[in-house]
């Protein structure tokens, strides 16, 4: 009982659960605690997999609560199958929604860091997982995107910001993403400033940096990362990739893409552009197609890669492959899915050509014979090879053993 | 008192501890697959007289009652209805509930199986009408059978393995009472026809061959002939008109509908890509998908494959649903060989298209046949609850031991040349590859692939597959390895449920013999 007669009894809550509307929370879990003077831990748990994990969920929430160094409280679970690692991030939620732990986390079991990503390494597709919405983290690797991005941003909802950052840090740590990169997508900053503490040491790849308007912006978040990864003697780089959503930003291009050497790529977020222009956004895509080249431009004029917005109907797969051929066709590198499916189609649209394949590798032989012979001059047949036909050429070819198009080179020459 | 608490216990050749009396009949435990040879005659309806039913051919009473009179229905019969309609049934209940107002107690159910609609029969359980069900129990009814409150045991048996206990003589059918889309006033009936149209009958035919005593229910009554008839009426005592039989868009139930999930159609897409890469999809091959999401998504892409390949089915077999009908318009089986029809698509064309024809768990699946349609299958690709390390498969119950779903044709379609099991590798936290099932239900030298979005194992007792799928690009993995990859993720192994050392219903083998027990949940 509390010993003071004025302070009401201090309950907070975090999550989701319930199964009453048509598709009902799965892998979720609502927990509601009871901040007490006395009695120690209560746990009162209620779960559809009580009868496989109810004592592993019982002794987690006991563990969470003692790290955050909460000793007396009452914890009622309504459980949908949640992961662990899912459960440590609500309880730890509403904990801090009680203004306690702050200065404490309940961090998951780490998983083995993965291999830190190259700076131009593919990134074709990168699929979206809303920062509100765990169900679909785990498997999202089997369907082999070339990243992933977890979102705090405009998928979770301004009162869910506090727990969105705590889910994706636990995610960061506790699920196996494969091979894929991670990518986050901050809150727009101010507020994406404080989503960094979280997530930078939680072996992330990458920042997606939304609504930048100026260099400015991205030297700020630059600046927060390097601090970070200071105190925290990180070594793992982590790369930016700034989101063009205004006129003014596209106008900006070349400096924001040349802001910072950590910025990988540049990409544009249709959505708010066409409603910045006061357009309708189209399927074909004719009214951001001057901000799409003027981005592309200004990426590889500061050296980094050029990828495309979102394709948002997932029922148009013909819609989506028109779009994606387009995108690579202007100079775009890849682009965004909201749904697993529209991945293979994405990377389909991506991939060079056979005919393309393979002349860069007729290309690349003449290259190689003429280097291994000393002549200065590349020639195929009767024509003379420009130096950057030769470049765009070993490139191409190596993005194709990237895609699995062409087998790994032999003894990997390069 | 239960009839259950008494029973005595033995171990079967698989190692499951089982009743040796179920519900006051000795029973054989499980000998191993095809190791049970009965003997001795067939069961045979009583022998009746043509003079004693009406010259003119008209078998029509007012209502149910009537007809329950004139076929003597009395305390502890047997009572027995069907699932055609599924979840839009609107006989089997009312069946039930005139019984009920008759004063007659002590029933047996004898559902093909039974479906959420049918919960209020705990009711007339409670009510002592209905004394128990053999028969597939879910939902309500299951928990109801789980908690140990049925004063019987639960006999779950599958499509074939009802034809077997109705032909041997194990289950005996006082009264069959059967809902039709169309009828004439002599019982001929059909269910391809009539506003109620569902398709096929075929899980009502050995009811009406057997049972002493068969009412025909239908809402869309002609004159004589109704034709082609599935129902014979020389077989039927009384015909009863009704405003409706049910509601047949109910057809249509929640595992009927293709998966959205990507997981699940990745897991469609594997079984898909193994039946190519192994060499099964063949000119002039045959297969069967089950009811499942994930089973109906994976006709949507073996599809594409026989399209690319230029592959024609001999034929398929259903439960047959728009994505079925569409192969045989397309012209990419020639036949569809049907237990059961999902959609209304399939109702239409089973009607209207000769190459779509209507079979029975006679002609498909029963042990005591002179052989049957199953085995002859090429693929099989099915679901379940639960697989082991062995191979084993659970179909009836949930991990917690609580009775999930009926057997269905799942046991008999086990016997198809390559049997897929085409499962998640977890649902929300739970494991689906266990160290041991919950239920056995289907024993691991019949189950040959299990496909999970994570990847494929193969049984190692078919060393022939595995050959047949090395060089292509399919993830084959060890059970044990997919199995700990899950366990990772979930946080360990699962704890093991709390069962109560009391049966509540037993799980039969395809030829009678008890194959397993579930146990009261405690």
């Amino acid at each position: 009982m509390t010993t003071n007669p004025i302070a009401p009894p201090l309950i907070t809550d975090a999550g989701r659960s319930g199964r009453d509307n048509d598709k009902g929370v799965r892998s979720d879990l609502r927990v509601q605690l009871e901040i007490r003077s006395s009695g120690g831990i209560q746990i009162d748990l209620r779960s559809r997999v009580a009868c496989s994990y109810g004592d592993s969920i019982r002794r987690q929430a006991q563990d969470v609560l003692e790290q955050l160094g909460i000793l007396h409280a009452g914890l009622l679970i309504a459980d949908e199958g949640a992961l662990p690692y899912v459960i440590s991030a609500r309880i730890e939620t509403a904990v801090r929604r009680a203004g306690l732990g702050q200065s404490r986390r309940a961090l998951p079991p780490a998983i083995a860091a993965p291999a830190p990503s190259a700076r131009d390494r593919l990134r074709r597709s990168r699929l979206y997982l809303p920062g509100s919405e765990p169900r679909y983290y785990v498997n999202a690797a089997l369907h082999a995107p070339d990243a992933i991005i977890l979102d705090l941003e405009d998928s979770v909802h301004h009162a869910e910001k506090d727990a969105a950052r705590i889910l994706v840090r636990n995610a960061l740590r506790a699920v196996d993403f494969g091979g894929c990169e991670r990518m986050v997508r901050i809150n727009q900053l101010p507020l994406g400033l404080e989503d960094l503490a979280e997530v930078i040491p939680e072996n992330l790849d990458l920042v997606l940096i939304p609504k930048v308007e100026n260099a400015e912006q991205v030297r700020e978040v630059a600046a927060r990362i390097d601090d970070i990864r200071s105190w925290r003697r990180l070594v793992r780089p982590v790369w930016l990739m700034p989101i063009l959503e205004s006129a003014s930003g596209i106008e900006n291009a070349f400096d924001i893409a040349r802001s910072h050497p950590t910025v990988a790529a540049l990409t544009i977020g249709l959505e708010d552009y066409t409603a910045d222009l006061g357009v309708v956004k189209t399927s074909e895509g004719f009214e951001s197609s001057y901000a799409r080249a003027r981005l592309v431009n200004a990426a590889k004029a500061a050296g980094v890669q050029a990828i495309d917005s979102v394709f948002s109907d997932v029922a148009d797969m013909d819609g989506l492959r028109r779009w994606g051929e387009r995108s690579r066709a202007l100079g775009f590198e890849g682009m965004g899915c909201i749904h697993p499916l529209q991945i293979p189609v994405i990377h389909q649209a991506f991939a060079p050509s056979p005919a393309e394949i393979d002349k860069a590798l007729r290309i690349v032989a003449a290259f190689e014979e003429a280097q291994s012979k000393g002549l200065a001059v590349v020639s195929l047949g009767s024509r003379m090879i420009d130096p950057p036909v030769v470049q765009r050429a070993l490139k191409l070819v190596s993005r194709a053993r990237q895609m699995g198009l062409l087998p790994p080179a032999p003894a990997e020459a390069r | 008192m239960p009839v259950a608490a008494k029973a005595e216990l033995a171990r079967n050749a698989i190692g499951r501890l089982v009743p040796l009396e179920v519900n006051h009949k000795a029973q054989t435990p499980f000998l191993g697959v095809n190791q049970y040879r009965p003997s001795g005659a067939k069961a045979a309806p009583p022998i009746r007289s043509s003079s004693d039913y009406p010259a003119s051919g008209d078998k029509r009473l007012p209502d149910l009652e009537s007809a329950f009179r004139r076929c003597g229905l009395r305390e502890g019969m047997v009572i027995s209805t069907h699932h055609h309609l599924r979840d839009g049934d609107a006989v089997a209940l009312p069946a039930l509930e005139t019984a009920a107002r008759m004063g007659v107690k002590d029933l047996m159910w004898f559902p093909s199986a039974s479906f959420p609609a049918h919960a209020p029969v705990i009711d007339l359980m409670e009510a002592g009408v209905v004394h128990h069900i053999e028969g597939s129990m879910n939902g309500p009814l299951g928990d109801y059978c789980s908690a140990g409150k049925m004063r019987g045991l639960g006999v779950l048996r599958s499509h074939g393995g009802r034809w077997q206990a109705i032909q041997d003589g194990e289950v005996h059918i006082d009264i069959a009472v059967i809902a039709a889309p169309t009828a004439d006033p002599f019982g001929n009936a059909t269910g391809s026809l009539g506003k109620s149209a569902c398709g096929s009958l075929g899980f009502a035919l050995a009811d009406s061959i057997y049972a002493d005593h068969v009412i025909v229910v239908t809402d869309n009554l002609v004159p004589f002939p109704c034709v082609p008839w599935q129902i014979q009426g020389n077989n039927v005592d009384c015909m009863v008109e009704v405003p409706s039989i049910g509601d047949p868009s109910k057809i249509v139930s929640g595992t009927t509908r293709i998966t959205r999930s990507p997981d699940r159609l990745k897991i469609a897409e594997y079984v898909a890509q193994f039946l190519r890469d192994a060499g099964i999809m063949r000119d002039g091959f045959s297969f069967q998908a089950g009811a499942g999401g994930i089973a109906l998504a994976f006709v949507d892409y073996l599809r594409g494959m026989m399209k690319e390949a230029g592959i024609k089915a001999r034929f398929v077999r259903g439960g047959s649903s728009r994505h079925l009908v569409e192969m045989l318009q397309e012209g990419l089986t020639d036949y569809i060989l049907d237990g059961q029809t999902f959609d209304l698509d399939a109702v239409r064309s089973l009607a209207t298209d000769p190459r779509h024809v209507a079979t029975s768990p006679f002609t498909s699946y029963n042990f005591h046949g002179k052989g049957n349609f199953a085995s002859m299958l090429d693929a099989v690709v099915l679901g379940a609850t639960e697989v082991d390390l062995n191979f084993n498969g659970n179909v009836v119950t949930h991990s917690d031991g609580r009775l999930l779903h009926g057997i269905g044709g799942w046991q008999n379609c086990l016997f198809a040349g390559c049997t897929i099991l085409a499962v998640p590798s977890f649902r929300d936290r739970l494991p689906v590859i266990v160290d041991e099932v919950t239920t056995l239900t289907g024993p691991a030298e019949l189950i040959d692939v299990i496909v999970t979005e994570r990847g494929i194992a193969i049984n190692p007792r078919r060393q022939d597959l595995r050959d047949a799928v090395k060089g292509s690009r399919l993830p084959i993995r060890a059970l044990e390895d997919i199995q700990r990859e899950v366990e990772d993720i979930c946080g360990g192994k699962p704890q093991k449920p709390s069962l109560l050392k009391r049966p509540v219903a037993v799980v039969k083998w395809v030829d009678g013999t008890v194959l397993d027990t579930v146990w009261q949940v405690g």
